[in-house]
């Protein structure tokens, strides 16, 4: 997207109404449309109607619908999983969205700053040497031994590029980029190194955490992602004006009241989180957070205001479509969910750039 | 500030474009999982136990006890007998799917040590489908074992005792041929060789404990686990033969594998001695693993003549 089309598209902003309206609304609805077909679809073969007799018992406490067996699949497998999965694909949809207006750059996504091969490393060493620790660990919190490394693997790493890229209180969105770059490449060498300790069927955990699923998500996984992903979320949309400030250039933003710097942080630091959360929930799941922001933003518009909630909203529904697939496809084995986002979103994310090279030339 | 039709009319086209795009996955998703299924998830009442069998050995034992029949699932390692490989595949044994399992309609998992993963099994046991972990293992001690913990899973403890007994003659007449062996040649099993490096087996796996059964050195000892070997570390072990597995997709053939600069020089390579042998068979050390020891054997100690094992029914198919 060229700087002026960010700015008119800007500019303009206000007087889309009612695409923008159209388009959330639109949003809302598949995103309500994948959780509910995530809910009744699956391997596990239950009519839609007992799946929400079931839900209904459950929510009003009434004596519960349907076999033990059909109220594990929908309360403890399928609920939770639905609810992780709109919790992954709205967190890093927009972390996405959000780390492309901070870096002014259509290919930015979180992984820049560091999320995922810090989240990567961490989780492999967790792989080989994790055993021990996790004996430490009280037994409810062993499940998710891994998710925590992870997490602390993903927010440290982007801490530690946002301090290399911080200089007398200002923060050089390029040295980001590099730092990002540099230390995304050391902790990729770290995970190689990981890699070679470890033995052949540690090898294959890690090769399939990196391939991300939902399989593994559980009430426990859903309430440690939650607060993360939902702080991302009110912190990005508080972000919006500013971010679309920004879009008009860096001296332009701050001679409109906005606080660049602390936006950049406050970006950072939130999507660090953020998209921790997520990534350690789900293992590595590609390009939701590089290829839904444009997805939004080819219905809504350029306006972060919208932005912002059309991504969580497209988001969600993008992973969870996903995910129905990677369920049914090879049912009952289950396909890894990075596998059937990469193989949606890179024709996609192809096309719209041949697209847009036929506009820009 | 100007209203821009183009623009409007654009974005209600792309939504409209979305919104059928929307319509299509949901209208394919909702055939798929509309579509009969042959396994029904009621199991409640049935008199026969379901059983998913997770690991090659654990299937191979089920089938030779003569209870293929209550297997409903297997895992992707299971690859014999080919009854197997025709029920429905439940994936990788660590990263099983929780509904993926339960939608077979289950009422007894079996399962090799180390399937997982821990959340996947927490929701079977709260579903009360009962999970046997079968103990792993690569000897003679660790087969028997396997058998009678899957004899005793399925309440089949009386021919479990028989197969057992069977297995464990086969064991013993294998022990006798390889012992009167006058040498132990010098070989290494190779997992894979992409990229030019060769993968292979070194102390402490499957393939070091079948090579010691067949009466043979494993040249790579040396190196821990499954690893890529390096170059001059193959050459300087001066191996006199490699075993590799066959059928699931594998392609390494005499020809990639003494192509490999680790192998260049070696006696394995000047007289092109390279033994292929299915890999649950070589490496799944289940009931025909004597048997799988006895073939690598008689392959690579040329001069011996080595009798065939008794034929027993549960080997009699050929693998793959």
């Amino acid at each position: 997207m060229s700087m002026e089309g960010v700015a008119m598209a800007t500019a303009e902003a206000g007087t889309r109404g009612r695409p923008v309206t159209a388009g959330l609304t639109l949003f809302a609805v598949l995103a309500v449309a994948a959780f509910v077909g995530a809910l009744a679809i699956g391997p596990f073969t239950i009519a839609p109607g007992r799946v929400f007799a079931v839900l209904w018992d459950w929510i009003t406490g009434a004596q519960p619908a349907g076999s033990l067996r059909e109220r594990i699949v929908v309360l403890d497998v399928r609920l939770p999983r639905a609810i992780v999965g709109a919790l992954a694909g709205s967190g890093m949809a927009v972390a996405g969205a959000l780390m492309q207006g901070v870096f002014r750059n259509p290919l930015a996504d979180p992984s820049l700053v560091g999320v995922a091969p810090g989240a990567a490393l961490a989780a492999v060493a967790f792989v080989v040497f994790g055993a021990p620790l996790l004996a430490l660990l009280p037994p409810p919190l062993q499940v998710v031994g891994l998710p925590l490394a992870a997490f602390a693997g993903g927010l440290v790493t982007t801490l530690v590029i946002a301090r290399l890229a911080e200089h007398d209180g200002r923060t050089s969105v390029a040295t980001l980029l590099f730092a990002g770059l540099a230390l995304g490449a050391l902790a990729s060498a770290g995970t190689g190194v990981m890699v070679f300790l470890a033995s052949e069927q540690q090898t294959r955990d890690f090769l399939f955490w990196t391939l991300g699923s939902l399989g593994g998500a559980t009430w426990m996984k859903a309430a440690l992602a939650a607060p993360f992903v939902l702080g991302l979320l009110a912190i990005a949309a508080g972000l919006a004006r500013g971010l679309d400030a920004l879009a008009l250039g860096e001296a332009e933003a701050f001679h409109a009241g906005v606080s660049v710097e602390r936006l950049k942080r406050t970006a950072v630091v939130a999507v660090a989180a953020g998209v921790g959360a997520a990534v350690a929930a789900t293992g590595v799941v590609g390009f939701v957070g590089l290829v839904v922001p444009h997805l939004a933003r080819l219905v809504i518009g350029p306006s972060h205001r919208a932005l912002v909630p059309a991504s969580a909203l497209l988001g969600a529904a993008v992973l969870l479509g996903a995910d129905i697939l990677a369920r049914m496809i090879a049912a009952p084995a289950e396909l890894p969910l990075g596998v059937v986002t990469a193989l949606v979103g890179a024709p996609f994310f192809l096309w719209l750039l041949l697209k847009r090279r036929a506009f820009v030339g | 500030m100007l209203f821009r039709p183009q623009k409007a009319i654009h974005a209600c086209r792309v939504a409209a474009r979305l919104a059928v795009l929307g319509a299509v996955v949901a209208v394919l998703v909702g055939i798929t999982s509309l579509a009969p299924r042959g396994a029904a998830a009621q199991p409640q009442g049935a008199a026969q136990p379901r059983v998913v069998a997770i690991g090659g050995a654990v299937t191979e034992i089920l089938f030779a006890l003569g209870l293929g029949d209550r297997v409903v699932a297997v895992d992707q390692t299971s690859r014999y007998p080919a009854a197997a490989r025709r029920l429905p595949d439940v994936g990788y044994a660590r990263a099983l799917s929780p509904e993926g399992v339960l939608s077979v309609g289950p009422t007894l998992i079996l399962a090799m040590e180390g399937a997982g993963p821990p959340s996947t099994m927490e929701v079977l046991k709260q579903a009360s489908v009962p999970v046997v972990v079968i103990p792993d293992g690569h000897d003679r001690e660790a087969v028997l074992r396997k058998i009678a913990a899957v004899a005793k899973a399925v309440g089949a403890e009386e021919k479990g005792r028989a197969l057992a007994a069977e297995v464990s003659d086969d064991f013993a007449a294998l022990d006798a041929m390889v012992k009167a062996l006058p040498e132990r040649p010098r070989a290494v099993f190779v997992l894979s060789a992409s990229g030019g490096a060769a993968v292979v087996g070194g102390s402490d796996t499957s393939a070091d404990a079948i090579l010691k059964l067949a009466g043979l050195t494993n040249a790579m000892a040396q190196i821990k686990g499954f690893k890529p070997a390096l170059d001059e570390a193959a050459m300087s072990a001066e191996p006199e033969a490699v075993v590799v597995m066959r059928g699931g997709g594998q392609v390494l053939d005499a020809a990639t594998v003494f192509a490999l600069p680790a192998f260049a020089g070696t006696p394995a390579a000047r007289d092109e001695r390279l033994v292929a042998l299915p890999g649950s068979y070589l490496l799944g050390f289940g009931p025909r693993t004597p048997r799988a020891a006895r073939d690598l054997a008689a392959a690579l100690h040329p001069g011996a003549k080595l009798p065939e094992l008794p034929a027993r029914p549960w080997s009699a198919e050929p693998d793959q």
